[in-house]
């Protein structure tokens, strides 16, 4: 490789041809400040607008400051980045943003986890020259079911944009208008609510200021709880696990199921149940859909369609409803796991402990903004009751905890009720890309060919990259699987699926970069993606010590299909756990 | 911001895929898509655009976008008079303001707006390439020269039957 060597702070370092100066100074320790910049190493996701002009640099023989997220390094290059024309510059910068951006601090939602107020106080930002003269650009506030645009907070780093076209292909956001009414919308400036937003929520995951966050629902859970007519079961996505405890300030990829476990009972909930639990079941309906569409095609029945889609994921089913709502009989028709917990706590389990569906609330704690739509969706309720009352995020739980006086580093472990509690390995990883299908690997292979797996981990369905494929041997018969996580992946292998070229017979979609672990809800990475990687290697950690690890395993899903369901797939089941989608393609009116 | 709603026919359906399918649906000729329609409808309203998204496969997002970054175009249909002022530094520094706030009074417009009969429509421009004349008032294909601000009612009233 052609390497470079150039002067940085009076420093010399050899990099690359292509490298960056930001990057060439990191190598030196120097860590130049950036703003809209943000990458995402191990998802191959970058945003690099040089806009917000926060990480200029002095050139030595170059006439103005050069961007140094943007700026390739070259041959001899003298750069200086604390000068005082640097320093002045960036201050200066600063202060033009900050003199268009609110500065109720003190109430926004983002306080503290704020990259714009963070670098305000860097750069030592004391006063605003000008602010009692400068006009504020002002925005209409829009709130959705999951995510809230606040654009009064928008500094146009353009993130937001950058994920949801280059990276989800949804293209719900764009940069509109130009000047000083310059800000990132939907089309025409219409709320989020009709556009062709999925809720993934990676905006807000993304968006360095309190403009993009979600909905908070803790004020409606904490009704729910100081209501004594009201039985409060709370269950937990298997995401949640692995990132809670970054909010108290833990490692990256630290395991905190059982102080989760304790500090909710300590809130209050009057079951403490596991969506890892439906994530079981979901592998039964699933699976037995998938060997079942399998088992009619190989028999030559054109009406089975191949590929099984999964169908775990609200943002990826938001996805498909738009984009291709003409392939919506290909995923499966299981509901996801929130959804099948929800339906199985207001049906089986509502009736076990003797409460009616209406006096039990159901709460969701998931790593996911489009669980907060999902659980609203008209399907998922019957007479006007929601099988999942509210679904609230990792970040609003860490939030709600704290509130709650909890000494969460120091709280004991304690284990999940039964039995909605009990739960598998293979329920463990659906918080990652590769997690469903190969949970649903380890049980249709064994259902398939009544024999024992020699090996439960499947190395090849699992990593970071965009889109992989693997052939699992099904005793003699070749499975061929694709896995997609971000949308724009998934769209990929859909245009296949459209086409007609895909070789696939299954094919796993997780709509956020990473999969749940990378979801719009957790706490917020702030562009270091070794932060996702250690949450992923916690869930394989947590599946791994599990003495049960195959869905068709867990006793209690067996006891349930003896006591309740009958068998997967059953007329039961169907009406429990199944649904259906729709076309919501937006339709252009021709007047006659 | 928003749209005039109207809901399109079928021909003028056929018209903005006729268009599209002359740049080949190639996304990136979306600027030229737009001009040939804003030539053709006058305005891009919203309906207009999401066709356009439809054969572009470009998101509708993207589009608004574009309209509303660059000040040709725009989406309120232009009046049957479309009057423009010169706003370039000619222009500019003979008073154009002036003759600009003139127009806005009269016609009870800001710029960008079209009189609720559709008569008149309001907008700026820069540098006609007529600075000789400044500051340059333009309606339809018609230029005035050497506007003064007392000159505007009378300009108005030559449109008026």
């Amino acid at each position: 490789m052609e390497t470079i060597t150039l002067t940085i702070d009076n420093k010399k370092v050899e990099v690359p041809r292509g490298t960056t100066i930001n990057k060439a100074a990191k190598q030196l320790g120097i860590d130049i400040p950036v703003l809209c910049y943000m990458e995402l190493k191990d998802l191959c996701i970058e945003n690099k607008p040089a806009g917000c002009r926060i990480c200029v640099v002095e050139v030595e023989g170059r006439r103005n400051l050069a961007p140094s997220c943007a700026t390739n390094c070259e041959e001899g290059m003298v750069v200086r980045t604390h000068t005082t024309r640097v320093l002045n510059a960036r201050r200066t910068v600063m202060e033009f943003i900050l003199s268009d951006h609110p500065k109720d601090c003190l109430i926004c939602p983002k306080s503290g986890n704020c990259e714009l107020q963070t670098m305000a106080h860097r750069l030592g930002i004391r006063e605003i020259p000008g602010q009692e003269i400068a006009a504020m650009s002002t925005y209409k506030k829009d709130t959705s079911p999951s995510i809230i645009r606040d654009q009064d907070k928008c500094i146009m780093c353009r993130r937001c944009e950058m994920m949801c076209n280059e990276v989800q292909t949804v293209g719900a956001l764009s940069a509109v208008n130009r000047g000083f009414m310059a800000t990132v919308a939907p089309a025409f400036e219409q709320n989020l609510e009709h556009s062709t937003c999925t809720y993934c929520g990676q905006c807000v995951a993304v968006c360095p200021t309190g403009a993009l966050t979600e909905v908070d629902h803790t004020p409606e859970v904490l009704r729910a709880l100081a209501d004594p007519t009201k039985t409060v079961i709370v269950q937990t996505a298997p995401a949640v696990r692995a990132a809670l405890g970054e909010m108290f300030g833990m490692e990256p990829g630290t395991l905190v199921t059982g102080k989760m476990v304790t500090a909710l009972r300590t809130l209050g909930f009057d079951y403490v149940f596991d969506t890892d639990f439906a994530a079981d079941l979901t592998i039964m309906e699933e699976g037995t859909e998938l060997l079942d569409r399998l088992t009619r095609h190989l028999n030559g029945d054109k009406s089975a369609r191949l590929p099984i889609l999964t169908s775990c994921c609200p943002g990826w089913v938001n996805f498909f409803e738009e984009y291709f709502p003409d392939l919506k009989d290909v995923p499966s028709s299981a509901k996801s796991p929130q959804q099948m917990f929800g339906a199985i706590a207001k049906s089986y389990f509502a009736e076990k402990i003797n409460v009616d569906r209406k006096d039990l609330v159901v709460i969701s704690i998931m790593p996911c903004l489009a669980k907060k739509y999902e659980c609203q969706r008209d399907e998922f309720s019957v007479d006007g009751n929601p099988d999942v009352d509210f679904s609230i995020s990792t970040r609003e739980l860490g939030a709600f905890i704290k509130q709650a006086n909890l000494d969460f580093n120091n709280l004991e472990d304690s284990d999940f009720d039964a039995p909605l509690g009990e739960s598998t390995g293979a329920g463990v990883i659906f918080g990652t890309t590769g997690g469903v299908i190969e949970a649903a690997v380890r049980t249709a292979y064994e259902v398939h060919t009544g024999k024992k797996l020699a090996r439960l981990d499947f190395e090849e369905l699992r990593g970071l990259e965009g889109v992989r494929s693997a052939t699992i041997d099904f005793d003699g018969l070749p499975i061929n699987i694709g896995i997609a996580h971000g949308l724009g992946n998934a769209r990929k292998l859909l245009d296949d699926v459209r086409s007609g070229k895909s070789k696939f017979h299954a094919i796993e979609v997780m709509a956020c970069p990473g999969g749940c672990i990378g979801g719009g809800g957790q706490p917020l990475h702030h562009g270091n993606s070794e932060i996702i990687k250690a949450r992923a290697a916690a869930i394989y950690r947590e599946d791994s010590r599990k003495p049960l690890r195959k869905s068709h395993e867990n006793p209690f899903i067996i006891k349930l299909y003896e006591e309740f369901l009958g068998k997967p797939n059953s007329e039961k089941a169907h009406h429990l756990l199944h649904t259906h989608y729709f076309d919501k393609k937006k339709k252009i009116v021709v007047k006659q | 911001m928003s749209s005039i709603k109207i809901e399109l026919r079928q021909e003028d359906v056929n018209k903005i895929k006729e268009i599209c399918s002359s740049f080949n649906n190639d996304p990136q000729e979306l600027i030229n898509v737009l001009h040939k329609c804003q030539e053709h409808f006058g305005y891009l309203p919203a309906e207009v655009q999401e066709v356009i998204s439809d054969e572009l496969t470009v998101p509708v997002a993207k589009i608004y976008g574009v309209v509303t970054f660059y000040s040709f175009f725009t989406m309120t249909p232009r009046g049957k008079h479309p009057i423009s002022i010169c706003m370039g530094t000619a222009c500019y520094v003979r008073g154009a303001e002036k003759v600009l706030d003139e127009f806005k009074k009269e016609l009870g417009l800001q710029v960008g707006q079209t009189t609720p009969d559709g008569k008149f429509s309001l907008s700026s421009l820069r540098c006609v390439g007529a600075c000789g004349l400044a500051p340059v008032v333009m309606i339809g294909d018609k230029t005035y020269g050497r506007v003064a601000p007392d000159d505007v009612r009378n300009i108005i009233k030559e449109y008026d039957s």
